[in-house]
């Protein structure tokens, strides 16, 4: 776990320290070298460079600040979401638990990805957006983040509605209760603490789910669009240059199944040491 | 279990009304009409032709009317016509459902093979050096970008040997059959690797359960052979959860292989989906995406019935 953990913290501090690194170096990730492009490793760029002759190393390290910044944005947002939907169908029960849990299988039983891509294909200026902001890049960011909410919220929700409606019949809730403590008292102090330990397994797990979600729509053509990269879609720029330039490739594949098989093996570890008892997750 | 099946069926079918709404008011919202193509096609048109166009198209009219419109054409077995292929929807569609079950029919056997054996030889010997090995190499199979790991085939067995064939459906005019099973080949392996590692996830836990139970001890005390007991008694009813993990994963049959169809321009549904999105041709998107949903859902509902079926504790009421 500490290695995993290890290595995570790694993958992100190289990507927060891009710019940092590329100030020092004097050197921009963004800057075109037409006279350098496809040059294999050297002393100025480790990794080499692409096919406009930017270094790839610092690439890397900008892509992994986006990828993680929307699956670590994603994932915290659609855990609040599913918890807020959670809470209030597991402690209000009745009709309102009915159709809350109605909704949530609904969303599940979808195919999802057909329907993403129908959302991610949207002309945001028909819906009154304007030109400008449509087209600016943080909108692409901030579409996939809602994507991925879209879809991951159903599992967050589900865990605390089950965690909510086994605490709330527990005795210190009633003596909560009866002690006259307000209801979001008592979501907050008494029943979301029970829920944390598999909220934070879920959330972590999603995190690589998002990453990877992040890099079939960037490979669709609708994640992250220029200026901006993300592994996902330097992935996809490599495609056509795959067979001239297969490490263009290799690179940013490598960080993605990297950084998705940690969260995925730390989300398996902290569910093992937070309940020994639990089944393998598939 | 009537009572249930029927009433659920109710609800898939009030769901498909309100996806159809739903899915028809958000093509309307994608870049670009029907109209718009016909002008970028034909530069002689006036803006009087748009006008009278608009008009015998129905686009002027407001979304609900275009809806019911188009709703009242569906029921009476209409599906209109595909802008991008030039044929009737209903036409399109069936090929491309068979192509899509093929390549994931041959990949869903082929992954769950793989994994009954690897999950229950991993559950016999659990927390040995054989259970760690199986256990990561099934988070490196859900780890892996669908679309990575086609290039990666493609360029070494496609590019780099010749061995085999990086696109298309093959089979030619004759249909042979020997070059179809050839161009399968890569697509299917892509998908089988990346789904063996949840499978066998599924069966390793499920099996750990089923072997820690009584009735195998009891088994095992009566003198059953090693073999009788794993594959007898204890994988039936580890079967009872995978079962209903396989007929979950059936419901995504239809639109599962977006990536991989669209990496192997292998033509099935989920090609045609996303081709018809980006195309903007709006029948056969609806028409593409509506039967995708009902197969997910229909596949949902048959998770919960095998349930049922194969355990007789569970009733639905």
């Amino acid at each position: 776990m500490r290695v995993l953990l290890g290595l995570l913290l790694l993958i992100a501090a190289a990507a927060l320290a891009g710019p940092l690194v590329a100030h020092l170096l004097g050197a921009d990730p963004a800057a075109v070298d037409l006279l350098h492009r496809f040059a294999g490793p050297s002393a100025t760029h480790p990794l080499g460079t692409d096919e406009l002759g930017r270094d790839m190393l610092l690439r890397l390290m900008e892509g992994g600040r986006v990828s993680l910044t929307i699956g670590v944005a994603a994932a915290l947002a659609a855990a609040a979401v599913g918890t807020a939907v959670g809470l209030t169908a597991g402690y209000l029960g009745g009709w309102t638990d009915r159709v809350l849990m109605r909704l949530t299988d609904g969303v599940i039983a979808l195919p999802l990805l057909p329907l993403l891509i129908v959302l991610a294909a949207l002309d945001l200026q028909k819906i009154g957006i304007s030109r400008g902001l449509a087209d600016s890049p943080g909108i692409s960011l901030a579409r996939i983040v809602m994507l991925a909410v879209l879809v991951m919220w159903t599992t967050a929700a589900r865990l605390v509605r089950g965690a909510t409606l086994v605490t709330r019949s527990r005795d210190f809730v009633r003596a909560a209760q009866s002690l006259g403590a307000g209801v979001p008292h008592i979501l907050w102090r008494h029943i979301l603490p029970n829920v944390m330990a598999p909220l934070v397994v879920a959330t972590t797990l999603s995190v690589g789910d998002i990453i990877l979600l992040e890099s079939v729509l960037s490979f669709l053509g609708l994640g992250v669009q220029p200026p901006l990269a993300s592994w996902g879609s330097m992935l996809s720029n490599a495609e056509e240059l795959i067979t001239s330039s297969p490490l263009l490739a290799v690179y940013p594949g490598t960080m993605i199944f990297l950084t998705v098989i940690a969260c995925n093996l730390l989300g398996d570890a902290l569910l093992q040491r937070f309940d020994p008892r639990a089944p393998a997750r598939g | 279990m009537i009572r249930f099946t029927v009433i659920r069926l109710v609800e898939i079918t009030a769901m498909l009304v309100l996806m159809s709404f739903v899915i028809y008011a958000l093509i309307g919202l994608m870049p670009g009409d029907p109209i718009d193509l016909m002008l970028s096609a034909d530069p002689h048109l006036t803006t009087a032709d748009v006008a009278r166009l608009k008009a015998l198209y129905g686009v002027d009219r407001p979304l609900l009317e275009r809806y019911l419109a188009w709703a009242r054409a569906v029921l009476s077995g209409d599906l209109g016509y595909s802008r991008l292929f030039l044929t009737p929807v209903a036409a399109t569609l069936p090929p491309r459902l068979g192509n899509s079950l093929i390549l994931m029919g041959s990949s869903f056997v082929i992954a769950f093979a793989a994994s009954l054996g690897l999950g229950v030889a991993a559950a016999r010997r659990p927390g040995s050096r054989f259970d760690g090995a199986v256990n990561l190499a099934c988070f490196a199979g859900v780890s892996m970008p669908t679309f990575w790991l086609a290039l990666i085939l493609i360029l070494v067995f496609a590019e780099e040997l010749h061995w085999l064939p990086a696109s298309g459906t093959g089979g030619g005019e004759t249909g042979d059959l020997a070059d179809r099973l050839r161009h399968l080949v890569l697509p299917v392996a892509t998908l089988a690797v990346t789904s063996i590692g949840g499978y066998t996830r599924y069966v390793r836990a499920a099996m750990r359960d089923a072997l820690g139970q009584d009735h195998i001890r009891t088994a095992r005390a009566k003198g059953a052979s090693e073999a009788r007991v794993v594959w007898h008694h204890a994988l039936r009813s580890a079967m009872v959860p995978v079962a209903t993990i396989l007929a979950l994963s059936f419901g995504t049959l239809v639109s599962g292989a977006l990536v991989t169809e669209e990496m192997f321009a292998y033509p099935g549904m989920g090609k045609l989906i996303f081709d018809a999105v980006m195309g903007n041709d709006y029948n056969l998107a609806l028409a593409a995406l509506l039967l995708a949903s009902a197969v997910t859902m229909l596949g949902n509902l048959a998770a919960d019935l095998a349930y049922a079926w194969l355990d007789p504790r569970v009733t639905y009421s």
